[in-house]
């Protein structure tokens, strides 16, 4: 299957600190690929890399099997990549809709088109199977972690986009709310979209990716079906870079899969 | 409800949707404890001014009989005039959790520079109005640009203009001196009064145009399915306009003359026209534009805003520049009440009222609320202040004293308000 986004030898560093080596990372439409990995292991580097935040040092950019130059998180979301973040950057004195338009409203000759935009952010939600906001004009500051979460990721699918990252999604939430996001993570990749799930939590990677990609000081480790590896594996990865016969060998040219 | 069949779209599963989503609150009765329940939660709105102003108002026609009567009426809307269009560009910098203390001698050194216009170099009251409101412009923009590149806080930059720009009256007019104010139009705004029958055709074209839009609005909301009041909050609302607006025509148009044997003073004062227009533009420039919803969201979360794609040191600065330009407004209208510019113009007690002014209309002093109405009412409330002191010849320290517990006031219910909203997650 041709990956819908890949990242080809890429490396990057601040100052003295080499922070990511020769990495190849890709992403396939219609699949979970999770990113796992120490702190430390490059993570976010790598997804602000892929955001446009930082630029790269070397290696290449595909999307859609064509190469293609990044300058900054524009280029990025022009391309219909989408980064959900942490910290959710989301307004809290504004409401559904108008958090998931911000900074792209839709305008009509009197002004703000509201009508499409809230109609257009109620066929999002419901398109996803979201069933737990009241109203889709109840203030951000009202819903709790999840259905935050849930708003993040809505604002991310409105714009047709083809790959979504999502950074730690589940780290702040309780059992029922990271159910109702990984179910919402899994419904994107069956609409066919390719994600890239951050996480530490090994029982939400393997609940829902379908590929996993673990980082080790600043290299992979292994990109591996979920299938074909345990979670002992996985964290052995994550935490002395090789397990059994995967992970970086002795000769960095055989390092990855 | 007939508008749920509407709301699921097609496509949708029965089963997904918005099992919850209600498009509006059902009845008036639903809509009222909503209401109650923001209240609780913390959102006041204007409620905290709206209650001050009928206490304000009974207190002070219980003390003296002069204060309800049309001319004390006429009096006190030209005196708030000022202070409602500087409070209304102090809502900017609110919005955005900024303050301006340097508004109010900003509107001092461009009524300065608008009297000199006229005086010295015999320039027309446009062009010299708009060099005033230029001179704002400019401050603003020197303001912002030092807070937003070199991210010195706005209260030290804003603070270092306060004092800074009290040398330009005091430059330009010399220590002792006044300049006289006193072109036909510019003072005409205080003392003179629309035509009777021009105010009439104008409030009811507000009212008739007022229903228009909301009807419209409810209408093109509920065939869509979208979220909406119910029909009687909007006809509430319309009708409380009504009689808002037609009855401060009809009050303004009588023969309000002390000696009404003698002279004829009816109409409405032209300052009531000049603030309602502001009023008009600054809430489509709120609610309906891009960049007001973009305020909104720095005021609210300058990151989310960033990430969003917003150039948030675009927004701040054009706030800045917004609330010095009407300050230079509110310069002019105070300076045509007192039909002089001096030194000190500008530089007393007028930023407290209008900060108070903006924050007990319901602006919040934290960010990212806040409506251009708020000012309007607040600034209501903060001129009956000295209106009613005045006219039970208080010594001023009463007048200071109060207006300084009614700033401090405001801000502790936008304080607490928060603190409510926090928890509740209104």
């Amino acid at each position: 299957m041709e990956p819908l986004l890949e990242l080809r030898g890429v490396n990057k560093s601040f100052g003295v600190v080499h922070v990511l080596h020769d990495v190849d990372f890709a992403v396939y439409p219609g699949q979970v690929t999770a990113l796992v990995g120490d702190n430390g292991a490059g993570k976010s580097t790598l997804v602000k890399i892929i955001a446009g935040i930082y630029g790269r040092d070397s290696g290449d950019y595909y999307f859609d099997g064509q190469q293609v130059e990044v300058h900054g998180p524009r280029d990025v979301a022009g391309l219909g990549v989408e980064v959900v973040y942490q910290d959710l950057a989301l307004c809290d004195n504004l409401d559904i809709v108008e958090n998931m338009f911000l900074g792209r409203e839709e305008t009509s000759r009197f002004g703000l088109d509201e009508v499409t935009m809230e109609t257009r952010a109620r066929e999002t939600l419901s398109s996803l199977s979201v069933r737990t906001v009241k109203s889709v004009r109840q203030s951000v500051a009202s819903l709790s972690g999840g259905q935050r979460q849930t708003v993040a990721i809505a604002k991310a699918v409105l714009w047709n986009s083809k790959v979504v990252l999502l950074d730690e999604p589940t780290a702040a939430l309780g059992v029922a709310q990271t159910r109702q996001v990984l179910d919402l993570v899994r419904r994107l990749a069956d609409r066919g979209l390719g994600v890239v799930l951050i996480s530490h939590n090994m029982g939400d990677v393997f609940e829902v990716a379908d590929r996993i990609t673990a980082l080790y000081l600043g290299r992979v480790a292994a990109d591996v079906p979920t299938k074909e590896v345990t979670h002992g594996q996985v964290v052995e990865l994550i935490t002395a870079g090789r397990s059994g016969n995967l992970g970086i060998a002795e000769n960095p040219a055989t390092a990855t899969v | 409800m007939s508008t749920d069949s509407a709301t699921q779209p097609s496509a949708a599963p029965a089963s997904s949707g918005f099992d919850n989503d209600n498009q509006q609150a059902a009845t008036i009765g639903d809509s009222a404890r909503d209401y109650l329940n923001r209240l609780r939660g913390g959102d006041m709105g204007s409620l905290p001014a709206i209650l001050g102003l009928v206490f304000l108002v009974v207190v002070f026609a219980s003390l003296n009989d002069r204060f309800l009567t049309t001319y004390n009426m006429a009096n006190l809307v030209v005196q708030a005039g000022s202070i409602i269009v500087l409070a209304m560009g102090i809502v900017f910098v609110l919005l955005l959790g900024e303050i301006d203390l340097s508004a109010g001698v900003a509107g001092g050194a461009s009524a300065t520079i608008i009297a000199l216009m006229l005086i010295d170099y015999d320039w027309n009251w446009v062009l010299a109005t708009l060099a005033g409101i230029a001179t704002g412009a400019v401050i603003g923009l020197a303001i912002g640009a030092l807070v937003s590149f070199l991210g010195i806080p706005s209260f030290v930059v804003t603070l270092a203009f306060f004092l800074a720009l009290q040398a330009v009256p005091l430059k330009l007019i010399g220590s002792g001196g006044s300049l006289r104010f006193n072109d036909p139009v510019l003072r005409g705004l205080s003392i003179k009064n629309v035509p009777i029958s021009v105010g009439w055709i104008a409030a009811i074209l507000i009212v008739v145009g007022f229903a228009g839009l909301s009807l419209w609005r409810y209408r093109s909301l509920s065939s869509r399915g979208l979220v909406h009041q119910p029909i009687g909050l909007v006809v509430i609302r319309i009708g409380v306009l009504a009689v808002i607006v037609l009855g401060l025509t009809f009050l303004l148009s009588a023969n309000r003359a002390p000696n009404p044997n003698l002279f004829n003073i009816s109409g409405i004062p032209w300052v009531l026209p000049v603030v309602v227009a502001l009023l008009f533009f600054w809430t489509f420039v709120l609610t309906k534009t891009r960049f007001g919803r973009h305020l909104y969201a720095v005021g609210g979360n300058a990151e989310a805003a960033r990430r969003a794609g917003i150039n948030v040191r675009r927004i701040r600065i054009m706030a800045f520049v917004i609330c010095s330009s009407m300050a230079a407004i509110s310069g002019l209208l105070a300076a045509s009440y007192t039909g002089k510019v001096s030194p000190g113009s500008g530089g007393g007690n007028e930023l407290l009222y209008a900060v108070g002014a903006a924050v007990i209309g319901g602006t919040s002093l934290f960010g990212g609320r806040g409506r251009a109405i708020d000012a309007v009412i607040g600034g209501a409330v903060i001129a009956t202040i000295p209106n009613g002191l005045g006219l039970l010849n208080q010594a001023s320290y009463i007048n200071l004293l109060v207006t300084g517990g009614v700033l401090l006031l405001a801000a502790s219910v936008d304080a607490i308000s928060r603190r409510r909203r926090s928890s509740a997650g209104v």
